[in-house]
């Protein structure tokens, strides 16, 4: 099968599961599908930097987390009716959902730059492990900070609104988070084909030639990661009102771990890639958590062999292609 | 706040950063010979803290639960080398991430579904048990003394393998060049098993020790694990004396921080905002310290190469 095949194959799935679900009359299938298609847009913002420009962040994980305190602090404090910021003017809170968007575009973005600057002054391993230990810093920042909860995190009690939408309904939710997937795919799919892209994906396969042609491999890719932190910032403001809560395990390395695992296991620099991860992921977790509560012995397993023997992921296994 | 405690929470810093140290030493060795970097370390830190708690409750001796502990997880490292790690060598790195990621969900589940999810507990031996009066007064416990003490035999020992041993030679040369070892006659396999395992032992040791003042429990090596890279970062990838710095200068930096930083924000601030404010910075001061490191000297203090 052609790869672009494929990937129209899950768009229409994607697309067409809600009618299966409600056809079934299972609700519950349509939070499963929120859940997957939130967390295949966090794996698109990786899959930008990793994929693209070839940056192993192990960090994402603060993104996300970004993206759900910005949910969080906003729907929060208009909750209680209570100005985040008095003074000269005042600041308040909001339950509108594209104000929460911009905001969690914007904190993540400022991060990433921030994180970016410092970690990809190195490479290699280096990289792995310092953004690993920023993520690790925002968790604790996030759990020793007591204003937001601690560790004991926020809840939402409504969810948050969009003009001419009831976001209560699942299905209407379901549509608007994967509007946003599409958004990101779409991105990705440009910045590939995009000069940037194509340079920054120069910078991947040799640093040294793309300097030589006058290009700064370290602008390229932090542009680039800072747009991929905005990706998964986004996602995590979604996931956040998926759940009507946010804690500090947004911040986790698991949930790092887990976003990169959702990039891989469908395929590295694959358009499609962390959606068809994303959705591996969760059914495995709804189909085999029932059976086992160590599920993630055999999510482990899977990791492995697809690390060791298919390194195209899903996606190269289904398309027949490895990556170049 | 007295001299006192400030000297004991010197102490204090010392003792976590010695036992940064087991941990680290093992991460910067496989990283300078193998050139792998291992997210599973955290798991041998597990895995030696469950056998030290399982055997010190069958048999109520603290020195074979270390042995146990040194054991269990010296054995875990050789399996997982030749069975995984071995296959990863020539990946590159993220390849590497993520097989060590999955062996961590295997050993992290594993040890859940074998001792389940409830910390066990593993008791400091009696003959260690109570203070020791140091100089100037301080009462400090002599289990903490003693970590500190083995944390630095260690260090000498590994200084004196490394520098003073035929296999320290070897060592040496695979970092430099491995071809050439291998060329020489050398079994190049061997000695990554052995340097893994090596690795795997102080890992071990070090959860088991830690084990005795904390809870052992499923998923208690991945912070440790985390700090170890921060130690890593500023002391330089590949070097034990950088990692012996670096996880010392992590471990007081993070006590002193804990101590110092409310205090120092209740001179300007009342005292819960200096608390919080004081609390949540002390959170972060570690990786503030990984972030100047990296502006002043992006291959850590003593690494040579990026």
């Amino acid at each position: 099968m052609s790869e672009r095949g494929f990937n129209a194959l899950i768009a229409v799935g994607l697309i067409g599961f809600p009618l299966y679900a409600l056809w079934l009359d299972e609700p519950f299938l349509i939070t499963l599908a929120t859940r997957a298609v939130v967390l295949a847009l966090a794996g698109v913002g990786l899959n930008i930097a990793l994929g693209i420009g070839g940056l192993v962040s192990l960090g994402h994980a603060v993104f996300f987390g970004i993206g759900g305190y910005a949910m969080g602090i906003l729907a929060s404090h208009a909750q209680a009716f209570d100005p985040i910021w008095q003074g000269a003017f005042t600041v308040t809170g909001t339950k509108s959902m594209p104000v929460i968007w911009l905001v969690a575009l914007a904190a993540s973005g400022l991060a990433a730059l921030a994180i970016g600057a410092l970690s990809l002054r190195t490479a290699g391993v280096y990289f792995i492990m310092i953004t690993l230990a920023f993520g690790q810093m925002f968790f604790y920042f996030a759990i020793s900070w007591p204003a937001y909860g601690g560790e004991d995190g926020l809840s939402i009690y409504v969810r948050n609104g969009f003009p001419g939408m009831n976001t209560l309904v699942p299905v209407q939710f379901y549509g608007l988070c994967l509007v946003l997937l599409f958004a990101g795919l779409a991105l990705h799919w440009q910045i590939a084909r995009s000069q940037f892209g194509l340079a920054l994906n120069a910078a991947r396969q040799s640093a040294v030639r793309v300097e030589t042609v006058g290009l700064a491999p370290y602008r390229l890719r932090l542009i680039a990661f800072a747009i991929s932190g905005m990706v998964t910032g986004l996602a995590g403001a979604l996931f956040a009102d998926l759940n009507r809560f946010v804690s500090p395990t947004m911040f986790s390395w698991q949930m790092s771990g887990e976003i990169m695992v959702f990039v891989i296991l469908g395929g590295v620099a694959r358009l499609f890639g962390p959606v068809v991860g994303a959705v591996l992921f969760i059914t495995l977790e709804h189909l085999l958590g029932g059976i086992s509560e160590y599920w993630l012995i055999w999510l482990g397993a899977l990791l492995l062999g697809v690390v060791l023997f298919a390194p195209g992921g899903i996606v190269g296994l289904v398309t027949r292609r490895g990556h170049g | 706040m007295s001299l006192i405690l400030l000297a004991e929470q010197v102490l204090n810093g010392l003792q976590f950063g010695v036992m940064l140290f087991l941990m680290a030493a093992g991460l910067t060795l496989v990283f300078g010979v193998m050139g792998l970097i291992n997210l599973a370390h955290g798991s041998l830190y597990m895995v030696g803290a469950f056998a030290a708690a399982a055997v010190a409750g069958a048999t109520g001796s603290f020195l074979l639960a270390l042995v146990a502990a040194l054991a269990a997880a010296a054995a875990a490292g050789a399996l997982v080398e030749v069975l995984v790690i071995r296959r990863l060598y020539g990946r590159d790195h993220l390849d590497q991430v993520l097989a060590t990621f999955a062996l961590i969900l295997i050993f992290s589940e594993g040890t859940r579904w074998l001792f389940g999810s409830f910390p066990l507990y593993l008791n400091i031996p009696a003959w260690l048990s109570g203070p020791v009066l140091l100089p100037g007064g301080i009462q400090y416990p002599a289990y903490r003394l003693a970590l500190i003490g083995v944390g630095l035999a260690v260090a000498l020992g590994l200084h004196l393998l490394i520098g003073h041993t035929r296999v320290g030679i070897r060592i040496r040369a695979g970092e430099a060049d491995r071809e050439m070892i291998a060329a020489l006659g050398v079994d190049i396999s061997r000695l990554y098993t052995f340097v893994f395992a090596l690795g795997a032992a102080l890992a071990g040791l070090a959860g088991a020790l830690v084990g005795a003042i904390q809870s052992v429990q499923v998923g208690m090596g991945e912070p440790v694990l985390i700090l170890a890279f921060v130690v890593i970062v500023i002391g330089g990838i590949g070097s034990i004396k950088g990692a012996l710095i670096g996880a010392l200068l992590v471990g007081v930096t993070d006590t002193l921080g804990g101590l110092l930083l409310p205090r120092l924000f209740g001179l300007v601030l009342d005292p819960s905002a200096a608390a919080s404010v004081g609390s949540a910075l002390a959170a972060m001061l570690i990786y503030l310290l990984m972030a100047a490191v990296l502006v002043w000297r992006p291959s850590g203090l003593f690494g040579v190469r990026a």
